[in-house]
């Protein structure tokens, strides 16, 4: 009830607003765009919308945001929905009133965004999402910045190929069924795998490490020694895989040769103990990205639909020095 | 012919029947269709295989599932031990290393296998958290008297956010070895769990039938009133079952964070409470109450251990083994229905008057 009685309020503040503002909006969009110069940095306002603090991922992604404008010397409006939709879009709304530059936002949903970003557009301010994509039309937003989960998983397919060249068995272990990132790695891999490597086996480990290890014993009892490589859909999962490895007496990074995703504290662990061979990283530290994408979107530059975000692959030989500037 | 009709309805009527009915079917289609099933072989001095691999992991389930068959059979229910799991594991794990939680330590530091709290501290600590928060579950039902899913709700939902709260929101690493080997270590040859979770066992079974404890929690959930009519004092006994399935819940705990030698708040023991309950259910224990068996619960642990574990040894599609596993539930939960027993009476009477 009431989120239809708040959903008829917004729907005739909106048609107030068109109807009183679409003369002005349209010649002043055009103005910004040409008369006023290119915006750099230092003179630009961004209103940043984050969903909340749900996992050390988003903790990590809140601090490179707020730690990049503050380094960039960007003026930095940011606000915390706490995992409610409603105080995203209130939050979205101040930015538009306030006048920012560019809108930054991680829809905590996918539905429901179609009005508020009108009025952003409708206010000549550009909207860009990050990491997560709602489901609105084209013309609603400037891009949206996130990981492509299916380049992770080529990734780590190539790294399979280069440390397996003589090809073998190996076996994979899903993430949670059913989830984007589980499906995407899955296919993703199986695109750039080589074709002399066989997956005999894949389970789901539910992105833990208890589940890892479990399915990785059964995986040894069932066929051994003739396991040369394992492709794990997130580091926990590799984690306790490693634990199963080693209790079964194999040696995990060598015997078995080991590539999972994501790129954790506890990867880079094991990879200073050898047990580990590659991690592919999911980027959270998108601040830098962002902050270019914004600058461009507002001097009026068209943006790809969707910009991958930049992601790297991390191995043994790097992992002592780069673990003390692992922020999650 | 009476004689062979009088045995069967024995055998019917034993509440060790059916589970173990259960089991036979499961590990009898391994016999066909899992090759290498039945292999144990002697590794690093100790035993190994599948069927190792299923009294491993199944001792925290049946664990799980005595502490719960005590809750059940008052007529109660327990949905916090999920929850009281990853509490204890919270607990233990942070008291080994506090510093792990809030700050980043170098990898030196680390694996020096030294523990800040003495061991035993942490293991007390541990099943105390889970003692008290069982307690609490047991104050709120029978002080409370609030019905038992409400108030083990509480918990189930909050517990989380608690050992959230100990750990930091981080997944706690152990790198201390003597802890490990609460839930990797050998005794004879056989997993160690193994023999807490018979320990356990034995000391409730003592405890429910040899003293007339146990009667008196299957009078409380066939009828509470005329229990407490007849002098039983109810609260008291519906505290301490609950006490008692904290307690081991937190035993549970310990086992599984010394297995994967981390805690992890948000996926330790998720869902386990359902595991539980269903385990009990398999060993016959009605969900209102009344007649229980410990050892029919326990057999029925072993039974979801070795359909989960039989999935593995098959390799069924990660993407259809909830539903499978949720067939052999029901094929199994068929077999306890009074309608089928009734139909298989039939057909085995039919066969036996034919012969």
């Amino acid at each position: 009830m009431r989120k239809l009685s708040l959903l008829v309020i917004v729907m005739a503040a909106f048609l107030a607003l068109v109807a009183c503002s679409s003369a002005t909006s349209t010649t002043e969009e055009t103005a910004s765009n040409t008369s006023t110069e290119a915006k750099t940095m230092e003179n630009l306002t961004v209103g940043y919308a984050q969903i909340g603090a749900e996992s050390e991922w988003r903790t990590a992604n809140t601090a490179s945001i707020k730690e990049t404008a503050e380094k960039l010397g960007v003026d930095l409006k940011f606000s915390d929905a706490q995992q409610k939709q409603e105080n995203q879009i209130a939050a979205i709304r101040s930015y538009i009133a306030e006048g920012v530059d560019v809108i930054g936002f991680s829809p905590v949903v996918e539905t429901g965004w179609e009005t508020v970003l009108q009025e952003a557009k409708d206010a000549g301010i550009p909207v860009i999402m990050v990491d997560r994509r709602a489901d609105v039309p084209r013309e609603l937003y400037a891009t949206y910045l996130g990981s492509d989960f299916v380049e992770e998983g080529r990734k780590a397919g190539e790294e399979m190929n280069r440390l397996l060249p003589d090809g073998g068995k190996i076996v994979e272990l899903v993430g949670t069924v059913g989830s984007a990132p589980a499906n995407d790695r899955y296919t993703g891999f199986r695109d750039s795998m080589a074709e002399n490597i066989e997956i005999i086996d894949s389970q789901s480990g539910d992105f833990t490490r208890a589940k890892g290890k479990e399915v990785m014993e059964a995986f040894l009892k069932n066929y051994g020694d003739e396991i040369v490589g394992l492709y794990a859909h997130n580091d926990d999962m590799a984690i306790g895989a490693i634990q199963a490895i080693e209790e079964y007496g194999l040696k995990p990074g060598e015997d078995i040769k080991i590539v999972s995703i994501d790129a954790v504290r506890g990867a880079f662990e094991a990879m200073i103990d050898g047990k580990l061979n590659v991690t592919v990283e999911c980027n959270p530290l998108l601040g830098p990205q962002f902050y270019d994408l914004a600058l461009r979107a507002v001097n009026g530059e068209e943006l790809p639909e969707w910009v991958p975000s930049e992601e790297s692959v991390y191995y043994p030989d790097k992992a002592e020095e780069l673990l003390p500037e692992r922020q999650y | 012919m009476t004689r062979s009709r009088f045995s069967w309805h024995q055998l019917r009527d034993s509440q060790l029947f059916w589970p173990l009915l259960a089991l036979a079917l499961i590990l009898l289609f391994n016999l066909f269709f899992t090759p290498g099933f039945y292999n144990v072989e002697i590794k690093d001095g100790h035993l190994s295989g599948f069927l190792i691999d299923i009294l491993n992991r199944g001792s925290i389930l049946m664990l799980l599932a005595t502490g719960m068959t005590m809750v059940i059979a008052t007529g109660g229910v327990d949905l916090s031990v999920g929850a009281v799991v990853a509490i204890s594991a919270a607990t233990a794990t942070v008291l080994i290393n506090p510093a792990l939680a809030t700050e980043l330590i170098s990898s030196e530091e680390l694996i020096k296998d030294v523990t800040s709290t003495p061991l035993w501290m942490c293991i007390t600590a541990a099943l105390l958290i889970a003692t008290l928060c069982g307690l609490w579950n047991g104050l709120l039902v029978s002080r409370g008297k609030i019905q038992p899913m409400v108030a083990t709700l509480v918990l189930m939902v909050a517990g989380r956010g608690i050992a959230q709260l100990i750990t930091h929101g981080q997944i706690i690493t152990v790198y201390y070895t003597p802890y490990f080997f609460i839930g990797n270590g050998y005794l004879l040859g056989l997993p160690f769990p193994l023999f807490i979770a018979i320990f356990v066992y034995l000391c409730t079974w003592l405890w429910a039938r040899r003293t007339a404890f146990g009667m008196f929690v299957e009078s409380i959930g066939i009828n509470a009133q005329s229990s407490f009519l007849s002098g039983i004092n109810e609260k008291n006994i519906k505290l301490a079952v609950y006490t008692f399935c904290g307690f081991c819940a937190g035993i549970a705990g310990l086992i599984y964070s010394s297995n994967v030698k981390s805690a992890d708040a948000n996926n330790a023991g998720l869902n386990l409470e359902l595991d539980a309950i269903l385990a009990v259910v398999m060993g016959g224990t009605l969900m209102s109450g009344g007649r229980f068996s410990l050892l029919a619960s326990v057999i029925g642990a072993l039974v979801i251990q070795s359909t989960t574990t039989t999935m593995y040894a098959i390799g069924v599609p990660a993407m259809a083994a909830s539903a499978i596993k949720g067939l052999v539930v029901l094929v199994v939960i068929l077999l306890y229905s009074e309608q089928t027993k009734l139909v298989l009476t039939r057909v085995v009477e039919r066969v036996g008057a034919r012969s």
